[in-house]
């Protein structure tokens, strides 16, 4: 589904991605775990097509078609999906009109008809049900005010609504209380199907307990330095990443 | 021949077409003479600093349509506010027009000036409100009040609810090359009494138009008036609207502007507070293109003790358009305990856009609490990326942000259905269609 070749990427002329690869097949969930300012969510954001981060060499291959030129829209319109660290607050704009912004110029894009309004309505009911959010809260302004975990959820209310093949969850457990991580990893694990992809962005096992991944990837300093399955993201969690740290140390 | 001169030579022409023999009369032949002093403002007059009238002065108006024009009502149909009951005063190229209007004596008076001028039944009224708070410092007042003659006329006696709001409609036909209008319009609002009132001026073609147009509201004790401002004109039409408001002890009134239109637009909207507890609310959206400049020039004046007011005017500025904000708070020594709240919110889309905005407090009471906040920004990037990574493109994005921007000024918009019309209009106004019902 997602193929990232040497994928190098700067800001403000400092390199923070340097020489990324990554395969990413339909079905399979990944994991990128790594420390502090190592590069996961400029990751995320360079694959979802912030202009800000410069891509200077590699390819971000989606489906067989190079999606590194388009815009961030039109890579949402392929069905890249990306939940934010730092959920944007955009006061005066409802969720529910957000949503039927988002979908109806996704559909736009596709050449297809807005949706229904009692189709939208029907599936803005199901989906926040999924993710057990009051329907109050979907009148109020996308973000502004909400709480920490608010916000988390309300992304992968989004994901749920958008439907995306590919979703990059960046910390969405970061935030969240117990109950909520439970609500929240159900609803990714019940949005899962044999043709989309998750990649989960976590610094902490606690998550992957919940949604199992079948590969795990630590990032060190814009590289992905190991790549392991489950049990991996174990050892980090008991050990930190000082041993992976001397490794690359000696390797390199 | 210069538009001034050509003014002052045809009131004489004008004096035939009415009543002289009344004090209305004297007060404008008294009003010509100030006009022919002052004259009409210049730039290095501090509140026209930013302002310029020469380039809509230029043009050659006719001021007397020779002919009287009829409009098919359903032509005109979307420039009123159709789904809900109202009165409506219609004015075509400045005269009346009783085929689109549905005025009334039943309780309330939504009527003409031109007969409430001249009748015994409301001599009263005239005498005691007609031209009482227009500054007379002000060449472009003393010009409308000498040629005052139509506009309307709303009277709500007291302890009276308008059982409707009432729509001043004033629409410009192109049957002359180019037209100057004076609408002059007077409102009372008596004791207890509460009116809604909605005006637009609307040119149906190119040709120039310049509307000079003075509104004198009056709002007794306890009363409350809700005044909407759509200015959606023609890039081809003009506006100076003058609007004076008095309010007497505890009385609530709101003016809301929606200027998206006209060439170039000024609102000087100006607040006497005589009693105490009022509140005056004056809330405006802004949106502008091209070369279009809108300029607004507020003033409150905090007269009695115990009073608030309420400033809120959020500005989208695209192009080469300008915009001009200028609010100015004045709160009196004896004006203790006042609330006085202003801010003005500006976001330029384009670099060669321009805004001036210059908030001034004048307090010489010292229990107050008075703030004022300005801002000028251009759109949240991290705000624009994640609405894109949504699947809402750029231009859409943009509007959706520029919408949420101004959005809540609408909050205080007590007609639904006027809120639906400021939504669409801005939506037509971004260019945009974003997928929900505004
Ligand atoms: N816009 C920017 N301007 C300057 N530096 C940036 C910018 N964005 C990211 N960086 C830098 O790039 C590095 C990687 O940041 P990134 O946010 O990708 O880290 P991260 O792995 O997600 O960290 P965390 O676990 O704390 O979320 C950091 O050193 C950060 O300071
Ligand atoms: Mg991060």
């Amino acid at each position: 589904m997602l193929k990232i070749k040497n994928l190098h990427a700067s800001v403000e002329g400092k390199e923070i991605l340097k020489g990324i690869n990554l395969e990413i097949n339909a079905g399979e969930v990944h994991a990128i775990m790594g420390p502090n300012g190592s590069g996961k969510s400029t990751l995320a954001s360079v694959i979802a097509g912030k202009e800000e981060y410069e891509q200077t060499k590699g390819e971000i291959i989606l489906e067989d078609e190079e999606i590194s030129e388009l815009e961030a829209d039109e890579r949402a319109h392929k069905g890249v999906f990306m939940s934010f660290q730092y959920p944007v607050e955009i006061p005066g704009v409802s969720v529910t009109n957000f949503m039927k912004t988002a979908i109806n110029e996704t559909r736009k894009a596709q050449g297809l008809e807005d949706m229904p309004a009692k189709e939208m309505l029907k599936k803005i009911r199901e989906k926040s049900e999924l993710l057990e959010i009051d329907r109050k809260f979907l009148s109020r302004s996308l973000n502004e005010g909400f709480s920490g975990g608010e916000k988390k959820r309300n992304e992968i209310f989004q994901m749920a609504m958008l439907e995306p093949k590919l979703s990059i969850l960046d910390e969405t457990d970061s935030g969240l209380d117990i109950d909520a991580l439970r609500i929240v990893s159900n609803g990714v694990n019940k949005l899962r199907s044999k043709d989309n992809a998750v990649v989960v962005i976590t610094h902490y096992q606690r998550l992957l307990d919940y949604i199992v991944p079948d590969h795990v990837h630590v990032l060190l300093d814009g590289r992905i330095v190991r790549s392991g399955g489950k049990e991996l993201a174990h050892k980090l969690e008991e050990q930190g990443y000082d041993w992976i740290k001397e490794e690359v140390k000696v390797e390199g | 021949m210069e538009l001034k001169d050509k003014l002052i030579s045809s009131f004489f022409a004008f004096e035939e077409q009415v009543d002289v023999n009344n004090d209305v009369h004297q007060l404008r032949t008294k009003a010509i003479k100030d006009f022919e002093t002052i004259g009409f403002p210049r730039k290095k007059e501090e509140d026209w600093k930013y302002t310029s009238l020469n380039s809509i002065l230029k043009e050659d108006y006719s001021l007397f349509p020779k002919k009287e024009s009829a409009i098919d009502y359903n032509d005109v149909k979307k420039y009123f506010i159709h789904d809900i009951d109202t009165y409506c005063i219609v004015f075509i190229d400045g005269i009346y027009s009783s085929q689109l209007s549905n005025t009334t004596h039943d309780k309330i008076d939504a009527c003409l000036m031109s007969s409430a001028l001249h009748s015994p039944k409301y001599k009263a009224i005239i005498d005691n409100y007609f031209d009482k708070i227009t500054p007379k410092d002000s060449g472009l007042n003393a010009l409308n009040t000498a040629f005052s003659k139509e506009g309307a006329f709303i009277n709500i006696p007291k302890n009276t609810m308008a059982d409707r709001p009432i729509q001043i409609l004033n629409f410009s036909t192109g049957s002359e090359a180019a037209l100057m209008v004076q609408p002059r319009n007077l409102i009372v609002v008596g004791e207890n009494s509460h009116v809604q009132i909605i005006e637009r001026h609307q040119s149906l073609t190119e040709n120039p138009v310049l509307t000079n147009s003075v509104t004198e509201i009056y709002a007794e004790k306890r009363a409350q008036l809700d005044y909407y401002k759509i200015q959606n004109d023609k890039g081809s039409a003009s506006l100076i609207d003058s609007t004076y408001v008095e309010q007497k002890q505890e009385s609530f009134c709101s003016v809301h502007t929606f200027s998206f239109g006209g060439k170039l637009v000024r609102n000087n909207l100006q607040f006497f507070q005589r009693g105490e507890r009022i509140d005056s609310t004056m809330k405006g959206i802004t949106i502008t293109e091209g070369k279009q400049h809108i300029d607004h020039n507020t003033l409150v004046h905090h007269i009695e003790p115990n009073c608030e007011s309420h400033q809120d005017y959020k500005g989208i500025y695209g192009d080469k358009s300008t915009g001009v904000f200028n609010g100015k708070v004045l709160v009196e020594k004896e004006a203790q305990k006042t609330n006085a709240f202003q801010s003005n919110n500006n976001i330029l889309v384009s670099d060669k856009a321009t805004i001036n905005s210059k908030p001034q407090l004048e307090i010489f009471a010292d229990d107050v609490k008075c703030s004022h906040g300005c801002t000028i920004g251009q759109l949240d990037e991290e705000a624009m990326f994640y609405l894109k990574t949504r699947g809402i493109p750029a231009k859409e994005a943009r509007a959706l942000l520029m919408y949420a921007f101004a959005n809540n000024v609408l909050d205080s918009v007590k007609i639904p259905e006027i809120k639906q019309r400021i939504n669409k209009l801005i939506a037509n106004k971004l260019n945009v269609n974003l997928g929900f019902d505004l």
